[in-house]
């Protein structure tokens, strides 16, 4: 049995728990965050091995520097159509969460998230994948969808989980599922995404397929066992996937430190599973899409995987059901040293003479009345709570291909318990 | 025992095979006719994968997949890193993409670490994605004790999957029901754990770790067909039919039950569950309705077991016939010891002793 005391000539030991710079009501000072100058990363050619760029996850990859201009070799030389799409993409992805943020307080629907401040991560990314390279998102990757131009209707229908709800009322809100857009079913237990993405990948490289996979975790859940599984086989096999890991420096209340951000970058992950690693800034929209074309490309040529740290900032609460307010400063998100994505994005079309604010101005007009049409037509399908937008006996279909007897006992129960409650609920038939 | 044995032989109503039939058979082990499932099943469905530890050019510890990555390439039949959840995790991806995985978990007992994956994706994957994708995926893996495996060789988890929606339990007890159930569970669409009882691997046991073993070799579901056949999901069989009291139980206590019987000379009727979800409850009940008595053996432990299900569902549908209340034979709630093994496994003495609290009266 161990003594009460310490051994006297030993020094007694402490245990380390993080705790992050900035609690509420301090004044926020990011100057210790590293900020290297844009352009000044080199970029390896996408058949070198993985091992001879490992300085590349400690690094930031940036390509707009802060006067707006694109600079150095990662600059991805985009068109100025393709910017402007990739503009409008990201312009509308805080359209739409403004508005459903909304529509969540006014008691529309019962949960949301927004991805403000993260827009380039997943928009910029959808612009350097091919439309039929399938992604496995986590829940902050609305830009996918928005960006691959599926419809928002149907996935405010999903927001409402009304009577067009593709998913029949059965997830909770934001978690999509759009096979036909390349986007997986999201799950609400964290990094499952993860193996997941890796074994369609290996089956895509197993049938000789040229398509490929990338998936999106948060740091936080990269303390998750499928997080190192995936990794684990994505480098045995060399699968074709991309794995991107959204630092947005917060896990709900947690900072990243309790994800291990203390020690080393998230990109470094890459290193010891012998992958290519690269840390990018998050809020550059060119150097993610820089970033995830030059990962596609090693996917595509049997270079194997690429894991792509994103350092970005949450904006926002983590949902609908979170005040940041309870546990961090107020005043990290403007003083966030890498800025806002759309707002960077925007002043490089103008530095490039292919944009301005009046037209800027006008788009965001555009588009929250887009944005509001939408959503008038999906409230025609129902908001949730107001009355029962699926058939009662729906919620037995699909637990198995064919119902067994226990379930078809059970959904009989139900109906014949309903219909002595005279609770007016729809049926199927 | 001439009884016994003729009711063990395969009933024809079983076998699902296309015209002309399967075309012919072979003596096999539970081993040799799981391969042969699998073997069947690569060569009719290019989508077929196999995966797992030791799985490939070593054709797994127990050999069950010898052979196969010989025939059908290392792309289709591999070596996989030691994470439950990667392997399972990897399976539900492949599912998405269009192929149908047969991974493989050493043992039950490391099934574990890939529950989340099991449990939260691949069985509900169907459901909240609306159909949009599914898992095809059969987990194959060796479950129970009686080989002095110890804790952590030994257990019999099916209990944990019973009772997660989305997801079938199968567990054979013959090599001729191996076959034909794991090639059913390959084709089924939604994700199945198939349980593969590894101390009758080899031959049917009859609960005496005293005596000599038995191989399949002289048991007639040891004669397997060769060509595709498959037993349907969902279906439980009479082992022995009888009039003094239903024994339901699964895997190797199906044997254990027999031979018990056969001593005590007790007319009951066994029935093997073969499948514990989706559950063959219309047999339970004719037969406990016959019968009157009833007494449900497995090797998990008892507490929230599959008997815990399978005792209330008979309470609740055959009550007014029972003259007897139901006996429950299990494991204890102790995790598996080694040298205790024999004092653990519910045996002949254990099933004797309930045996007679049920026929009482």
């Amino acid at each position: 049995m161990a003594s009460d005391l310490p051994r006297a000539n030993l020094q007694p030991l402490s245990l380390y728990v993080p705790e992050p710079k900035f609690r509420p009501g301090d004044t926020v000072d990011f100057t210790q965050v590293a900020i290297p100058p844009a352009g000044e990363v080199r970029r390896p050619d996408t058949a070198d091995r993985a091992e001879n760029f490992i300085d590349l996850a400690y690094e930031l990859v940036r390509v707009l520097d802060d006067e707006g201009k694109a600079v150095g070799p990662w600059n991805p030389r985009l068109s100025p159509e393709t910017l402007r799409a990739m503009l409008r993409s990201m312009a509308l992805v805080r359209a739409f969460d403004e508005r459903m943020f909304r529509a969540q307080r006014q008691g529309k629907t019962s949960f949301y998230m927004k991805c403000t401040g993260e827009e380039a991560v997943a928009v910029a990314a959808a612009f350097a994948l091919d439309y039929e390279d399938m992604c496995f998102p986590s829940y902050r990757q609305q830009g996918l969808l928005i960006a691959r131009g599926w419809s928002m209707v149907d996935m405010m229908n999903q927001i409402y989980s009304n009577k067009g709800d593709r998913l029949q009322g059965r997830q909770l809100p934001i978690m999509y599922s759009v096979k036909e857009a390349g986007f997986f079913s999201i799950s609400g237990n964290l990094a499952t995404q993860y193996p997941q993405a890796v074994g369609w990948a290996m089956a895509s490289a197993a049938k000789g397929d040229t398509r490929i996979a990338a998936t999106w975790c948060g740091e936080g859940s990269t303390a998750e066992g499928d997080f190192h599984s995936a990794c684990t086989f994505a480098s045995v096999y060399r699968a074709p996937v991309i794995f991107n890991v959204v630092n947005n420096q917060w896990a709900i209340s947690s900072f990243s430190g309790f994800a291990g951000a203390e020690s080393t970058t998230f990109a470094a992950r890459a290193i010891g599973y012998g992958i290519a690693g690269l840390r990018v800034d998050g809020n550059d929209a060119l150097a993610v899409y820089a970033a995830t074309a030059w990962a596609a490309e090693r996917a595509r040529t049997n270079q194997g995987p690429t894991l792509i740290e994103h350092f970005t900032y949450r904006v926002e609460g983590h949902s609908t059901s979170d005040d940041p307010g309870q546990y961090r400063s107020a005043g990290e998100a403007t003083a966030w040293p890498l800025g806002d994505p759309i707002t960077r994005l925007k002043d490089h079309l103008i530095a490039l003479g292919e944009w301005d604010e009046a037209r800027h101005a006008a788009q965001d007009v555009e588009l929250a009345e887009q944005v509001k049409k939408a959503q008038k037509e999906a409230e025609q399908n129902g908001i949730l709570g107001h009355g029962l937008h699926q058939p009662l006996d729906t919620l037995f279909d699909g637990v198995f291909e064919e119902m067994p007897w226990h379930l078809r006992e059970q959904q009989a129960q139900m109906l014949a318990e309903e219909t002595a409650s005279g609770r007016p609920w729809a049926r199927k038939s | 025992m001439g009884a016994q044995i003729m009711s063990a032989i395969p009933d024809p109503a079983d076998i699902i095979a296309p015209e002309g039939g399967p075309d012919g058979t072979a003596r096999m082990n539970m081993i040799q006719a799981i391969n042969s499932a699998m073997d069947v099943m690569m060569a009719r469905d290019p989508d077929v994968i196999v995966m797992g530890e030791d799985v490939g050019y070593f054709g797994g510890v127990f050999r069950a997949t010898a052979g196969l990555q010989a025939k059908y390439g290392k792309t289709r039949v591999f070596d996989t890193p030691i994470t439950e959840c990667g392997i399972i995790g990897v399976a539900v991806g492949m599912g998405a993409y269009g192929l149908r995985p047969v991974p493989e978990i050493q043992f039950a007992d490391y099934i574990y670490p890939a529950l989340d994956q099991l449990v939260s994706e691949a069985a509900r994957l169907r459901y909240r994605s609306a159909g949009e994708f599914t898992s095809p995926i059969t987990v194959r893996s060796p479950f129970g004790g009686g080989i002095f495996g110890g804790q952590t060789h030994s257990q019999s988890p099916e209990g944990i999957f019973t009772h997660v929606s989305g997801v079938k339990t199968v567990i054979p007890s013959t090599p001729f029901d191996a076959k034909g159930l794991l090639i059913a569970a390959i084709e089924d669409n939604d994700p199945t754990i198939f349980f593969e009882p590894k101390r009758i691997y080899n031959g049917p046991f009859d609960g005496h770790w005293d005596r000599p073993t038995q191989n399949w070799s002289q048991h007639p579901a040891g004669e397997v067909p060769t060509g595709y056949y498959k037993i349907e999901l969902g279906k439980a069989k009479i082992v022995r039919p009888g009039e003094a009291l239903t024994i339901l139980a699964y895997g190797t206590m199906v044997h254990v039950c027999q031979a018990v019987i056969a001593e005590a000379g007790v007319d009951a009727e066994i029935i093997d569950l073969r499948t514990l979800v989706p559950l063959d409850i219309e047999a339970i009940e004719a037969s406990v309705r016959k019968t009157g008595r009833c007494m449900i053996v497995h090797e998990a432990t008892r507490t929230s077991g599959f008997g815990s299900e399978l005792s209330a569902l008979v309470q609740e549908r055959c009550f007014y016939h029972l003259e007897a209340p139901i006996e429950r034979v299990t494991g204890f709630d102790t995790p598996y010891p080694h040298s205790l093994e024999w004092a653990y496994f519910p045996g002949p003495v254990r099933i004797g002793e309930a045996l007679k609290k049920v026929m009482k009266d």
